[in-house]
């Protein structure tokens, strides 16, 4: 059991954290049956996160990552194993499993107000109770002038920022985000970074998020998970100590150098001998 | 010119228009010159202007618009009950796959059954009234349109009907919320689609068992070798289809302005 990564910066009481496990994923394996044989797409897989964690699982590409998160999610089923929300067997999709993917998926026949209201809408809210929640998270995304706009009208980075705001909005458990910044350029990538840590270093959400990203996933994290391909099996579990307060330059720093170094030659020293 | 010609190049759309109206002119000047040079017996071509005196005259003694008016009804008639039944079908088809099972073979067989062969049989069933007509439309339009409506279901990105999952949504909240208005525009491209089809069924099936409607007028000219009735009736149905699908865009721009693919 890895020490409690949040009890550094936030001087919370160890134990406080340590009794809040999120989600437990003992031992779970999912095979794939093709017609010429039998693929294991996930081997004995298991994690642990905690209340107001931020976890980053990071793979090559083919490592079954985004299998972990969909089973996370209740959108896929593992093969093998069991997986605990609060203790809860996950049996299915649900509000309480938020979920922000690489692919757009803002509802493009909504506003981007109506998008943030649709998981509140199904809920017992009152409308000006939901109007409240809109408008915050409108203002925490910087899209305030943009309520009215469909998603057409935004670019790449906009529509995932209020892909992220429309998953929070409705106070998920867990947040999951499946590379959410995959298909953006550099630059935007980063401002998503910065704000979305700056998010969760205001509200704690409970987040795993997924990138073959390397530098992504240590700059965003409490916890890491490495996993290696063929089969899909978690590598390492790597706590990052970096500062609370994240900012750009510390991609520059000793301490994340040798992070980088480090989780880079437990994803590719299978390369290195084969060449 | 060079611009113009460039692989994909754009052009205004004012040059647009205006080749695309060339090309129609471009057609009646050749027409005439053939007809007006008496190249062509009158009784296989006649010229525009015996077309357009038909036309006219048609108009005011009332038949054109009659006969156009009753072929309309049909399309309508025939295109709203296969609508009526087809489209939920279709959307039932293209989200369960046990529907689906039940349904596609079976569409798949139909379809490629040719609908004119079905003219002397719907005659037998329903007799030569308006029934027939509309059955014919409707067999001819149906088949397809469960397909087209149930790959139109089937777009819908997984991930759009995920998300709604993760926001809470339950099977019929997704359907209703979610694939339904995801799917809108697409239907309503099908639709637009297949109302022109339903014409040729439509004028298949006045051709043989009628004695109104815009195909039967066709018929008609042609026992009386009155070619420029056959012209006008070709016309007409030609440009009511050109309204009818000018018309769909138009409604299709105006209902789904969020639509990527809209402008």
């Amino acid at each position: 059991m890895s020490k409690s990564i949040l009890e550094d910066q936030t001087g919370m009481p160890l134990e406080a954290n340590m009794a809040s496990n999120k989600i437990i994923a003992r031992h779970i394996f999912k095979d794939y049956r093709t017609k010429k044989k039998e693929v294991r797409a996930l081997q004995d897989i298991n994690i642990e996160i905690q209340d107001n964690e931020f976890v980053c699982i990071v793979g090559p590409s083919g490592c079954g990552k985004s299998t972990l998160l969909k089973i996370l999610a209740g959108l896929d089923f593992p093969t093998a194993g069991e997986i605990l929300l609060n203790g809860k067997t996950i049996v299915g999709p649900g509000e309480d499993r938020g979920m922000v993917f690489q692919s757009y998926t803002l509802f493009p026949w909504m506003t981007v107000e109506e998008n943030i209201k649709f998981g509140l809408k199904l809920r017992k809210i009152s409308a000006g109770e939901i109007q409240k929640i809109v408008d915050s998270y409108l203002k925490k995304i910087h899209l305030e002038e943009f309520r009215k706009s469909y998603p057409k009208e935004l670019s790449g980075g906009m529509k995932q920022r209020v892909a992220i705001a429309r998953a929070l909005a409705n106070s998920p458990e867990v947040l999951l985000m499946d590379e959410p910044f995959g298909a953006l350029d550099p630059h935007t990538k980063e401002q998503m970074q910065l704000l979305l840590r700056e998010i969760w270093e205001v509200e704690k959400p409970t987040i795993v998020f997924i990138t073959h990203d390397i530098d992504e996933a240590i700059f965003l994290a409490n916890k890491v998970y490495v996993m290696s391909t063929n089969p899909g099996e978690i590598a390492e579990e790597e706590g990052i100590y970096l500062p609370f307060r994240r900012e750009v330059e510390m991609k520059d720093s000793q301490q994340f150098i040798r992070l980088r170094k480090k989780i880079n030659r437990i994803l590719y020293s299978d390369d290195m001998t084969a060449n | 010119m060079h611009k113009v010609f460039k692989i994909r190049g754009k052009i205004s759309k004012k040059l647009y228009l205006l080749i695309g109206i060339s090309s129609f002119l471009l057609i009646i000047l050749l027409w005439t010159i053939v007809t007006g040079l008496g190249l062509v017996e009158p009784m296989f071509l006649p010229s525009p202007l015996k077309v357009t005196e038909n036309f006219v005259e048609t108009v005011q003694n009332g038949q054109l618009l009659n006969n156009a008016g009753i072929s309309i009804y049909r399309i309508v008639m025939g295109f709203l009950l296969a609508v009526i039944f087809g489209v939920p079908i279709g959307i039932l088809v293209g989200t369960f796959k046990a529907v689906e099972a039940f349904i596609r073979p079976l569409c798949e067989f139909i379809r490629y059954m040719p609908v004119p062969a079905f003219v002397p049989l719907v005659m037998v069933w329903s007799g030569i009234g308006e029934g027939a007509k509309i059955i014919i439309v409707f067999l001819g339009t149906f088949f397809q349109l469960v397909l087209m409506i149930a790959d139109d279901a089937m777009s819908v990105p997984d991930d759009l009907l995920n998300s709604s999952y993760t926001l809470g949504a339950k099977r019929w909240t997704a359907i209703r919320k979610v694939l339904l208005p995801s799917m809108a525009p697409r239907m309503m491209e099908t639709l637009r689609m297949t109302i022109g089809w339903a014409w040729t069924y439509l004028v298949v099936a006045e051709l043989v068992a009628s004695s109104s409607g815009l195909g039967y007028s066709i018929l008609k000219a042609q026992r009386f070798f009155q070619t420029e009735a056959i012209f006008v009736g070709i016309l007409t149905i030609g440009v009511i289809g050109l309204i009818t699908d000018r018309l769909f865009a138009l409604l299709i721009k105006v209902m789904f302005p969020w639509d990527e693919r809209n402008g």
